[in-house]
């Protein structure tokens, strides 16, 4: 069973999310770079997604405006590097905080027989944005939190 | 404090190499603030001012009672942690689990297309 592992640097504020997926790169790497196709997966529903543009290519760039339960309002961001079937280097920032950029890396490994491990790699600038960054990743209620802070 | 605000103290005290390195030795054993301090290079006063910040995200705690007044590292804290983190990891598998979705239902030709 594929699962996502979770690896939170301690040494830089990076944060990793390792995935294995029953596909070839291409379709993988496909998944990331049409935007209709980005769109079916990338946001739970109940989200209204706009692509102003969104052009997955090096020296290319994009901006989406989404609306939902949890986030409303627009990033945008530079693809810095993309290497078909391979690799995505991309920043992006909220429109609201422009100098909140967090650097991300997708590398899509082939490991034959149909399959790909995907890493994806968000590094920000300070370890107090990627507790922000992650909490922003958040879409559901803090319930079981706020119980465990009032058994501390 | 919300939870958001005690994990923001957390993240932050941990930033600091001296302090999690602390924090790694305090996981073996409660230790007086002399003996946290013997390895640095440091004033025994500078060694306080880490132990306080760890103190005020709840990294840490230093009983009253006793003479010596070891410092106690609160491992409930990394369980919060630890619980937020696995929040995180969980939201991002539920996207991959609609990506296996959507790669199971394109077709094969098209990765022909695109290579």
């Amino acid at each position: 069973m594929n699962e996502a592992e979770i690896i939170v640097d301690d040494k830089v504020p990076v944060l990793r999310i390792i995935r294995e997926f029953d596909a070839a790169p291409a379709k993988v790497f496909r998944a990331h770079v049409e935007p209709e196709l980005f769109a079916r997966w990338n946001w739970d529903d109940g989200y209204s997604v706009r692509f102003d543009h969104f052009d997955c290519r090096t020296g290319g760039s994009y901006r989406i405006t989404m609306s939902g339960p949890e986030m409303e309002g627009s990033v945008h961001g530079s693809f810095h590097d993309v290497i078909r079937n391979e690799l995505i280097v991309q920043t992006f920032s909220p429109d609201a905080a422009p100098d909140l950029v967090v650097l991300e890396k997708h590398r899509f490994e082939d490991l034959g027989s149909g399959r790909t491990r995907l890493t994806a790699q968000s590094l920000v600038e300070s370890f107090e944005y990627r507790d922000a960054f992650i909490d922003a990743g958040l879409l559901e209620g803090y319930a079981r939190l706020d119980q465990l802070l009032k058994d501390l | 404090m919300t939870a958001t605000d005690q994990l923001s103290q957390v993240f932050s005290a941990l930033a600091d190499p001296t302090r999690r390195d602390m924090v790694a030795r305090l996981t073996l054993a409660d230790s007086t603030v002399n003996e946290l301090a013997e390895p640095y290079d440091v004033s025994v006063q500078a060694v306080s001012k880490h132990l306080r910040v760890l103190e005020r995200a709840g990294l840490v705690s230093r009983r009253r009672e006793a003479q010596r007044r070891p410092v106690h590292l609160e491992a409930e804290v990394f369980d919060l942690m630890t619980t937020w983190i696995e929040r995180y990891r969980r939201q991002a598998e539920k996207r991959y689990r609609r990506l296996d979705a959507l790669l199971a239902e394109l077709p094969d030709e098209t990765e022909g297309d695109a290579k």
